[in-house]
C-alpha cells in the first residue's frame, strides 16, 4: 500500500507466516487424539507430555498431509530432518520444541491470487505445537497483571505446518486476499479446517516500509495476535502507518514483536527482537531422517483435488472472460463452478450465469444443474424479468422444485409490451409535474415513474424496459 | 577459543535457567575453562568435506499409522504435578511471551 | 550363587522355586546393602510378590520365560511404572512414572524378578557413582574404592551377589568400566538393538541399555531377552533380538583380532599385563591377533564431551518444576525454573549442561558441537577401515584398576580422561563388551573390552566366552 507521506510516498513491505493445524486423527510424535475442546489434559501421554524416558514417533499421515500442502503451493518436496529448538516456557513439555530448521520438508513455491498476482512462498516445514495457557487473575485473561497460569497440555504435540511467504506483500487487501486464499487451498487439499476462530490457522506478519522505487527492505516489526482476517488488515494500515510517521520524524523502526490490540485498534510493543533469542537449534537425535519416496510423492501429487486457482482458470475458460473476473473468483469459492460450466454448457449466457451464481447463491444452497440453467433461459428469453429469475433462484436453492411450476405459482410471467407501455402512459399522465421535471434534465425522476409503474403492474413490469420506454417517450415527446 | 570468561559463563546459566551461586560461576569458569583447553585440540582438526554425523544408524522414514490409542488417565498425571488447579498445571505468573 | 542361565533353568524344571532363589538374594542383600548402598531402593515386597507368581505359573504348567524366577537389578534411569525413577537425582527424587521402559515390560514378561532400582551417578553422568544424590555406591571387592560409574549400583549388585542380573545404561563407557572395576561382565549393544523407551536420556545418540551379570553366557540370554525392534523407538534397529547363546561355544578359531594401541599406551601397566595375556591366550585359542590402529580413538574424547553435554544439556531442560519431580517457587516462572534446578541438580551436572549450553550457542554452534560431529565421522571411518583387516578388536576398558572414593572428583577433567577406551564404541554406535580378566597388582578386578562393528554381537560374544574359557582353563592370566 502506498502511505503518502510528507515528502514522499512510501510503500508497505509484509511477509506473513501462517501456522496451521494438521487435521490429522492423532498428534505428531504420539497416538493421543489430535481433538480441540476436550476437557484439559485428557489426551496426553508419555511422549507428548515429555516425560523422562519418552521418544517421539512421526505420523505417516502428518508427514501425507505436509507434502499435500507443499505440493499446492507449488514448492519442492526434499529429504528433511526435524532440529531442535530450545526454549524454556510453560507450554512446553520439553523446554524444546520439534521443529524442522535449515533442512525443511517443502521449500520454493508460490501462492496464487485470485486476481492472478503471486506471492513466494520461502518454505513450508513441520513441527509441534505447544500446550495452552491460561492466566489467571490479570483481569480478560491477559498474562499481563496475572497472579499465576495454567496449563493444559492437550495441544502440545498436534501436528503443525508452518507456511512463510515471501516479502512479496504490498497491501492490506492482498494480504487478506493471502490468507484468504491459503485457507481455500488448505481446505480444498484437505490439509485442515483452517478455522482462525479454533486456532487451527493463526497468523503472524512481517511488516516494514521503504520509499517507493527503493529496493533495500526497510527494518521490519513482527505483529502478532492477529485473531481475524479483519484484524490482519487493521493491523497491517495501523502499523505501516505507524512506521511511515517515524521515519518521516527521524526516528528509526526497531526490530520487535508487537502486539495488535484489537479494541484500541492499534500494535504495542511487547520485547525486542534486534537480540535475536539464540534457540541453539541441533539436528533431532531421537528421530531419523525423512525422505519420502518418488512414489509416495507421485501418489500424493495425483491424489491432490482441484485446487481454488485451477477451478478458476478452468471456469474462465469455459466462460470466455479473464482470469481475475471477480464472479469467477467469487464462483469458485461458492464452490458452485461445476453448476455455472454446466448451464454454460446448455446454452445459457456465460455473464449472465457467472453473474446470477455469484450474487443470488451466495449463503444459500446450489439449484439443481438442469433447473439452474432452465431459469436463466427463461430470464434471457424474456419470459422472466430479471427480479423475477432471482426470485425463482433463491426458491430454487432454499427447496428446490421446477422452475416453471415455481413461476406460475408466484404469478410471474412477464407483460407483453403494449401493457407495460400502457401503464407507462398512464403514470406519465397521472404525474405531469414530476414528467416535466425529469423531461428538464432530473435524470433521477426515472426511479419515480419506474416505481410507478411497478405499483400498478403488481411487479410485473420489468425494470429495464420501463426504463427504455419513459427515455422513448422523452425523445418523442 | 579456548577458556571461557565469566561473563561468558553468566550468559550460558541464564540460558540453561540455572541460578548459580557466586562461587560456582566462579569455580565453573575455572573448570569449563579447562575442558575448553583440552577439546580445543579439535578445532585444529581439519574436517574440510567431512559430513557429520548425527546418527549412528543408517535409518531413515520411520513411520507411525494415525491410529488413536489411550492417553493417561488425568488423575494419574495430575498426581505427580507440583502444583495443580482446575485439571491443569500450575505456574506462578509469566511475565513474557514466548521467545 | 548359580547364575541366571542356572536359575532360570532350575526354576522352569522346577528344580527350585522362584521364592527360594529370591529370598537367597534378598538375604545377600541384607547382609551388605548397607555397606555397599548398591540400590536406591530395595523392591523387596515386590521381588517377592513377582517370585511368587512365577512359582504359580510353573505349578500351573506353563513357562513364565527364558528369565524365570531371575533376579535383576535395575539402574536408577530405567522407568518402572508407579515406582520411583530417581536418576539419583534431587530433582526426581519422589518422580514415579506412569509407565514402564520397554526394557522393562520385556524383563517382566520373560519371568524376571526385578529387586531393585540402583544407585547411579545422577543422570547417568560421571564414572565413579560418586556424584549421585543420595550417596556413593562402594566396590564390592574393596569398600573403601569407588564401583565405576555411571552404572556403579548395577555393577555392585551382580559383583555383590545382590541379583544375578542387572540393566545399566552406557553413553561413554557406563555399563563397561563399572563392570571392569567390579570384575563383571557388561555389554554395550550396538546403538538401537536396544530399545530406549523408558530409558532416561542423557545423550540421545549414544545412550544403550545392556546388561551386566556374571558370565558372558548370563550376559547373552539377557540381552537376548531385551533387544529387538520396538516401534516406540524410533531409533530402534528394525531386526529381532540377535541369537547369542547359541554362539558361545563357537570358539575363535580363523578370526583376526586387533589390539587397539591407541587405547593401550597410557594405561597402568598392570592393566597393560592383563590385556598382553589376554591376547596370547586368545591366539593360543586359534584366533590372528596383531595391532590394529584408530588414529582418531583419543580424538573420540573431545568429541563425546561435546556431543554428549550438548545433547544433555536439551534432554535435561524439561527438569523445570512445572509437571513433576522437584520444584522451588519463585515469584514468577523464570525464577522459579533457576531455583529449582540450581537446587534439583548437582556440581557435575550443572558443569555438564553449562558447557553443553556453550557448546550449542550462536557463534560456537560450528566450532564445538559441528565439529564433534564431523570428528565422529572420521572415527567411523577409521573404525570402517580396521574392521577390513579384523573380526573384532581389543582392548583395555579403563587405565586403572578401581581407584579410591574421593580420588578425582576434585578434577572433572581427570574423571573424564578414564574414558578414553569406552568412548569411541559409543560415538560409533558399535557393540562393546567388558569381560573380567584377572586382577591388577592390588588384587583388584581387571575387565578388558572386545569392540565389534555395527550388529556384530555373535562373534564379539563368541570372542569374549572364549577370553572368559582360558581363565578358567588357566591358559591365559593367573585369574586369583
Amino acid at each position: 500500500m502506498t502511505v503518502a507521506g510528507v515528502t514522499t510516498d512510501w510503500e508497505m513491505v509484509v511477509g506473513l507466516e501462517v501456522h496451521c493445524e494438521l487435521a490429522t486423527s492423532t498428534k505428531l510424535f504420539c497416538a493421543c487424539r489430535n481433538a480441540f475442546g476436550d476437557e484439559p489434559n485428557t489426551n496426553v501421554c508419555p511422549v507428548c507430555l515429555g516425560l523422562p524416558g519418552s521418544l517421539p514417533v512421526l505420523n505417516r499421515h502428518a508427514v501425507e498431509l505436509a507434502m499435500r500442502v507443499g505440493l499446492a503451493l507449488h514448492c519442492r518436496v526434499e529429504p528433511s530432518i526435524f532440529h531442535r529448538k530450545n526454549y524454556f516456557y510453560p507450554d512446553m513439555p520439553k523446554d524444546y520444541q520439534v521443529s524442522q530448521y535449515d533442512e525443511p520438508l517443502n521449500v520454493g513455491g508460490w501462492l496464487e491470487l485470485p486476481d492472478g498476482g503471486r506471492v513466494g512462498i520461502t518454505r513450508a516445514h513441520m513441527e509441534e505445537d505447544t500446550g495452552k495457557t491460561t492466566h489467571v487473575g490479570g483481569g480478560g485473561g491477559r498474562i499481563h497483571g496475572a497472579d499465576h497460569s495454567l496449563v493444559d497440555y492437550n495441544r502440545a504435540g498436534v501436528p503443525l505446518v508452518e507456511i512463510v511467504s515471501e516479502p512479496d506483500i504490498r497491501t492490506a487487501e492482498q494480504a487478506k486476499a493471502y490468507v484468504n486464499e491459503l485457507r481455500a487451498i488448505l481446505v480444498a487439499i484437505g490439509a485442515s479446517d483452517a478455522r482462525m476462530e479454533e486456532g487451527s490457522l493463526r497468523i503472524d506478519a512481517n511488516v516494514s516500509v521503504r520509499r517507493g522505487g527503493e529496493d533495500a527492505l526497510g527494518t521490519r516489526a513482527e505483529i502478532k495476535n492477529l485473531n481475524s482476517v479483519r484484524s490482519l488488515g487493521r493491523a497491517l494500515e495501523y502499523e505501516a502507518r505507524r512506521q511511515v510517521a517515524l521515519l518521516e520524524a527521524g526516528e528509526a523502526v526497531v526490530q520487535e514483536t508487537r502486539h495488535w490490540n484489537e479494541d484500541e485498534g492499534r500494535t504495542s510493543s511487547m520485547r525486542s527482537k534486534e537480540e535475536a533469542y539464540d534457540y541453539r537449534y541441533f539436528p533431532e537425535p531421537d528421530l531419523v531422517p525423512l525422505a519420502p519416496s518418488d512414489e509416495w510423492l507421485a501418489g500424493v501429487r495425483a491424489g491432490l483435488p482441484a485446487l481454488p486457482a485451477d477451478r478458476r482458470a478452468a471456469l474462465a475458460e469455459v466462460a470466455g472472460v479473464g482470469g481475475a473476473d471477480p464472479s469467477v473468483a467469487v464462483v469458485v469459492q461458492l464452490g458452485l463452478d461445476g453448476l455455472v460450466k454446466d448451464a454454460i454448457g446448455a446454452g445459457v449466457d456465460a455473464r449472465l450465469a457467472l453473474t446470477r451464481a455469484a450474487n443470488e447463491l451466495a449463503n444459500r444452497g446450489a439449484p439443481e444443474p438442469a433447473a439452474f440453467a432452465t431459469v436463466l433461459r427463461m430470464e434471457a428469453g424474456g419470459r422472466l424479468t430479471a427480479t423475477q429469475a432471482k426470485a425463482v433462484l433463491a426458491e430454487l436453492a432454499e427447496s428446490g422444485g421446477d422452475p416453471e411450476k415455481i413461476a406460475r405459482a408466484r404469478g410471474f410471467e412477464a407483460l407483453g409490451g403494449d401493457v407495460v407501455a400502457a401503464a407507462v402512459d398512464a403514470a406519465i399522465a397521472e404525474s405531469p409535474e414530476e414528467w416535466a421535471r425529469y423531461a428538464a434534465g432530473e435524470a433521477k425522476l426515472a426511479g419515480f415513474f419506474v416505481g410507478k409503474v411497478m405499483a400498478a403492474t403488481r411487479g410485473k413490469a420489468d425494470g429495464k424496459a420501463v426504463t427504455a420506454l419513459l427515455r422513448e417517450r422523452l425523445t418523442s415527446a | 577459543m579456548a577458556g571461557i570468561s565469566r561473563d561468558q559463563v553468566v550468559h550460558v546459566a541464564r540460558l540453561a535457567r540455572l541460578d548459580l551461586s557466586e562461587d560456582e560461576l566462579d569455580r565453573f569458569t575455572v573448570q569449563l575453562g579447562a575442558v575448553l583447553e583440552h577439546v580445543a585440540g579439535l578445532e585444529a582438526l581439519d574436517t574440510a568435506g567431512v559430513p557429520p554425523t548425527a546418527h549412528p544408524l543408517p535409518l531413515v522414514n520411520v513411520l507411525r499409522d494415525d491410529v488413536p490409542a489411550p492417553s493417561l488417565d488425568r488423575d494419574e498425571v495430575l498426581a505427580q504435578a507440583p502444583a495443580a488447579e482446575d485439571g491443569r498445571f500450575r505456574v506462578p505468573r509469566i511475565l513474557g511471551e514466548a521467545p | 550363587m548359580t547364575g541366571a542361565l542356572g536359575i532360570a533353568g532350575d526354576v522352569r524344571a522346577g528344580r527350585r522355586s522362584a521364592r527360594e532363589v529370591v529370598e537367597e538374594h534378598l538375604a545377600a542383600i541384607a547382609a551388605r546393602e548397607d555397606e555397599l548402598h548398591a540400590f536406591n531402593l530395595v523392591l523387596a515386597g515386590e521381588a517377592r510378590a513377582a517370585a511368587a507368581e512365577v512359582d504359580r505359573r510353573v505349578a500351573a504348567g506353563e513357562d513364565p520365560g527364558p528369565l524365570a524366577g531371575v533376579p535383576v537389578a535395575l539402574k536408577d534411569n530405567l522407568c518402572t511404572r508407579g515406582i520411583p525413577t530417581t536418576c539419583s537425582s534431587r530433582i526426581l527424587a519422589d518422580w514415579r512414572p506412569p509407565y514402564d521402559a520397554t526394557v522393562v515390560r520385556r524383563l517382566r514378561d520373560a519371568g524376571a524378578v526385578i529387586v531393585g532400582k540402583t544407585n547411579m551417578d545422577e543422570f547417568a553422568m560421571g564414572s565413579s557413582t560418586e556424584n549421585s544424590a543420595f550417596g556413593p555406591t562402594r566396590n564390592p571387592h574393596d569398600p573403601t574404592r569407588v564401583p565405576g560409574g555411571s552404572s556403579g549400583g548395577s555393577a555392585a549388585a551382580v559383583a555383590a551377589g545382590f541379583s544375578a542380573l542387572a540393566l545399566g545404561s552406557d553413553t561413554g563407557g557406563s555399563i563397561r568400566q563399572p563392570a571392569a572395576l567390579c570384575g563383571v561382565v557388561g555389554v554395550k549393544p550396538t546403538y538401537g538393538r536396544v530399545s530406549r523407551y523408558g530409558l532416561v536420556a542423557f545423550a540421545s545418540s549414544l545412550d544403550q541399555v545392556g546388561p551386566l551379570a556374571g558370565s558372558v553366557a548370563d550376559a547373552a540370554l539377557a540381552l537376548e531377552v531385551i533387544a529387538g525392534h520396538d516401534p516406540a523407538d524410533s531409533t530402534s534397529v528394525a531386526q529381532p533380538a540377535p541369537s547369542l547363546l547359541g554362539e558361545l561355544d563357537r570358539g575363535v578359531d580363523g578370526l583376526r583380532i586387533g589390539v587397539l594401541s591407541e587405547l593401550v599406551e597410557g594405561v597402568d601397566p598392570d592393566v597393560g599385563t592383563r590385556l598382553a595375556e589376554a591376547a596370547a591366550a586368545l591366539e593360543a585359542a586359534g584366533a590372528k591377533v596383531d595391532d590394529a590402529h584408530i588414529p582418531a580413538a583419543r580424538l573420540g574424547l573431545s568429541a563425546y564431551y561435546l556431543i554428549a553435554t550438548a545433547e544433555a544439556s536439551s534432554n535435561l531442560a524439561r527438569y523445570d518444576g512445572v509437571r513433576y519431580g522437584l520444584r522451588v517457587d519463585g515469584d514468577d516462572v523464570t525464577a522459579m525454573y533457576g531455583a529449582t534446578r540450581a537446587a534439583g541438580f548437582g556440581a557435575e551436572v550443572k558443569r555438564r549442561i553449562m558447557l553443553g549450553t556453550y557448546a550449542l550457542s550462536a557463534g560456537y554452534y560450528d566450532a564445538y558441537y559441528g565439529q564433534s560431529q564431523r570428528v565422529r565421522t572420521l572415527l567411523i571411518r577409521d573404525f570402517e577401515a580396521a574392521y577390513e583387516s579384523y573380526d573384532l578388536l581389543l582392548a583395555p576398558t579403563t587405565p586403572t584398576t578401581a581407584f579410591p572414593l574421593g580420588a578425582k572428583t576434585d578434577d572433572p577433567l581427570a574423571m573424564y580422561l578414564s574414558d578414553v577406551c569406552t568412548i569411541p564404541s559409543n560415538l560409533a554406535g558399535h557393540p562393546a563388551i567388558a569381560v573380567p580378566y584377572g586382577r591388577g597388582d592390588d588384587g583388584l578386578p581387571v575387565g578388558l573390552q572386545l569392540l565389534a562393528p555395527a550388529l556384530g554381537e555373535a562373534t564379539m560374544f563368541r570372542a569374549a566366552a572364549a577370553l572368559e574359557a582360558s581363565l578358567r582353563s588357566g591358559t591365559g592370566a593367573s585369574a586369583a
